[in-house]
């Protein structure tokens, strides 16, 4: 598959001074499904509208489909957004909408027809051609601005927090659609959102951002699975992170106790974060295992039970299908695999 | 409800005693003689002066359309300003108002007379003197001047309300410039070039200072006779009350027509 967006060395400073990214290099290849995940004010957005082209980077390059495209406007580049907030015209209906960037085009009204009514047929919103944008439901605008987008045929889609006004019923709804409408067109997708539930499910490859800075590229099972640092790994599903460090390969030390793991190539006892998922805590009798607690709270899930553990130096969280009851000692234990260790960060 | 009702006694007495009632009046007075008997010669009369009227609506024509080409983009670029900078921006624009308009006037009295201070600076470089005041250009440019913030005004607080990603979208979707302008900044602020059309016409097509302080006699207004009428040595309140219903119906039509152009939900005047 061939890069069909590249980003070289991106650093975009803002007026006051204050450096939003900080040399971002980025490969998306062409119909991939790429979501950039990061909390607010990480850059995931500058990013997104360097490749649209509202913003200029203060240095490095953009290249699309080989080509360098920094310095050209948005209209003369060949991707479409879909806006956090839809923005969609409120002096024109549902149809001249998704028309809109036709007419621009001059495109013949026989085409327009055409282009509009698979648009609305993809989209669901047959017989709302006439309706006014201001009289339509939070999803509905959605529709119609993923519409207004792809009816001109862009190679790369590029969606800003798109689902984020939504309920959450209608963004699991949304979801989905959109991660068919990207398969069905074989179209390349960026998508940009703070949710990290969102970004799993739907990508084909996520980036996870921070302060400006790229933490991570890979699929979403490599994310969660082996995130490469604390940040990563707090900010995709709940972690517990604490500190240890390695007296040699496969043997890490942390709340003073010695565990198993599979990681090696640290320096001899090279201080670290040691990170486990909660579903990934095994709950024992306090008798002779190697870690206790005392049971905080127990909180109902649904598919488990969400414990809060005291530990000597940490509180634990556990999820677990069967409740301990509060005050209870309780025994924890890990398998080795599911021990990550990840080298302190310098930046997050 | 009933009780909110009862707030808005006093303002229905009000409209009543000093809107309502003047309009009958005047109505009566159009078609009253002036022993009280009913005639339409008054109306009739204001015929002869067709061509004030022409000149009225002309003048004021061109003084609002100068407007509009100069307050479009002045209200944009204030919209799309910081907003602290926004707010000292109409804050310059309104500044001239803060004076008294008779003053005004009278300043453009003194900078466009035949020896006034544009003419003595052009004659120190060897040019003129010109004749400024006293011409249908010298009313035009009083009443762009005095009534420009009315332009502007309207416009900027209609253009502050676009989204800016509004105009990001259009961009996105392939407008240049021009295209950004014309297909959705236009239409988005059409509310307000119609009220602000309004806001300059209306009171353009009826001054009477303006055209007697800067237009001499040769540029007598639709304002300058009404005012003779009841003030001046050719006293008739009859004719005056006859001229002043037919300029009302006048800008009634003409505010009717502009309204067309609005969108239905977004009707201002």
């Amino acid at each position: 598959m061939e890069n069909i967006v590249s980003l070289k060395n991106l650093v975009v400073d803002f007026e006051d001074g204050e450096r939003i990214l900080k040399n971002i290099s980025l490969d998306i290849k062409d119909k991939e499904f790429v979501t950039f995940l990061g909390p607010s004010g990480c850059g995931k957005t500058t990013t997104l509208r360097i490749i649209a082209g509202f913003l200029e980077p203060t240095s490095g390059d953009v290249f699309f489909d080989g080509k360098r495209i920094n310095g050209l406007p948005p209209h003369k580049r060949n991707v479409n957004t879909v806006f956090q907030r839809y923005a969609l015209f409120p002096h024109l209906n549902v149809y001249e909408n998704i028309a809109f960037g036709l007419r621009v085009k001059n495109v013949s009204e026989k085409e327009i027809v055409k282009r509009v009514g698979e648009m609305l047929e993809l989209v669901n919103l047959k017989g709302f051609e006439k309706r006014s944008v201001n009289r339509l439901s939070g999803g509905q605008q959605q529709r119609v601005a993923i519409a207004r987008a792809l009816v001109n045929h862009p190679k790369v889609l590029l969606l800003d927090e798109p689902l984020g006004a939504l309920d959450l019923k209608l963004r699991k709804e949304m979801q989905t659609e959109l991660r068919k409408i990207q398969q069905a067109l074989e179209l390349t997708f960026v998508y940009v959102t703070h949710d990290q539930e969102e970004a799993l499910t739907m990508s084909d490859t996520v980036v996870v951002m921070n302060n400006g800075i790229i933490q991570q590229i890979g699929s979403p099972t490599d994310i969660y699975n082996e995130p490469v640092n604390a940040f990563v790994a707090d900010f995709i599903g709940e972690s517990n992170i604490v500190n240890g460090c390695m007296p040699e390969d496969c043997v890490v030390e942390f709340t003073g106790r010695r565990f198993k793991c599979v990681d090696k190539g640290f320096d001899p006892n090279e201080t670290v974060d040691v990170v486990i998922r909660p579903e990934d805590v095994k709950v024992v009798s306090a008798e002779g295992a190697k870690l206790t607690g005392i049971v905080e709270s127990v909180v109902f899930k649904g598919v488990h039970y969400e414990m809060t553990v005291d530990g000597v130096d940490h509180k634990w969280i556990i999820h677990s299908t069967k409740a301990e009851p509060v005050g209870a000692m309780i025994g924890m234990d890990f398998d080795p695999f599911d021990i990550h260790i990840m080298k302190i960060s310098e930046e997050q | 409800m009933k009780q909110l009702k009862v707030l808005s006694v006093p303002y229905l007495v009000w409209m009543v005693i000093f809107i309502l009632v003047p309009i009958i009046m005047v109505a009566f007075f159009a078609f009253t003689n002036e022993d009280g008997s009913f005639t339409i010669k008054h109306i009739s009369d204001v015929g002869q002066y067709a061509n004030i009227f022409v000149h009225s609506i002309w003048l004021a024509l061109i003084a609002t359309v100068i407007c509009l080409v100069l307050a479009y983009p002045i209200a944009f670029i204030i919209s799309r300003m910081e907003k602290h900078r926004q707010g000292t921006m109409m804050m310059i624009v309104m500044l001239p108002m803060w004076m008294n308009f008779l003053l005004r006037t009278y300043a453009w009295m003194t900078l466009l007379g035949n020896n006034g201070i544009i003419n003595h600076l052009l004659g120190m470089v060897g040019l003129g003197p010109y004749k400024l005041i006293n011409t249908s250009g010298a009313v035009v440019l009083g009443m762009v001047y005095n009534y420009l913030p009315f332009m502007i005004l309207p416009l900027y607080s209609v253009m502050a309300k676009i989204d800016k990603s509004v105009i990001e979208a259009s961009r996105d979707l392939g407008c240049n410039s021009v295209n950004v302008l014309f297909r959705v900044i236009v239409p988005l602020s059409l509310p307000g070039i119609t009220s602000g059309i309004t806001m300059v016409f209306v009171p353009a097509i009826s001054t009477f200072i303006i055209s007697r302080m800067l237009g001499g006699g040769s540029n007598l207004l639709i304002g300058d006779l009404i005012e003779m009428q009841f003030l001046g040595n050719s006293y008739n309140p009859h004719l005056g009350a006859a001229i002043s219903l037919v300029l009302m119906v006048i800008i009634l039509v003409i505010m009717t027509v502009m309204n067309q152009f609005s969108p239905d939900d977004q009707v201002l005047i």
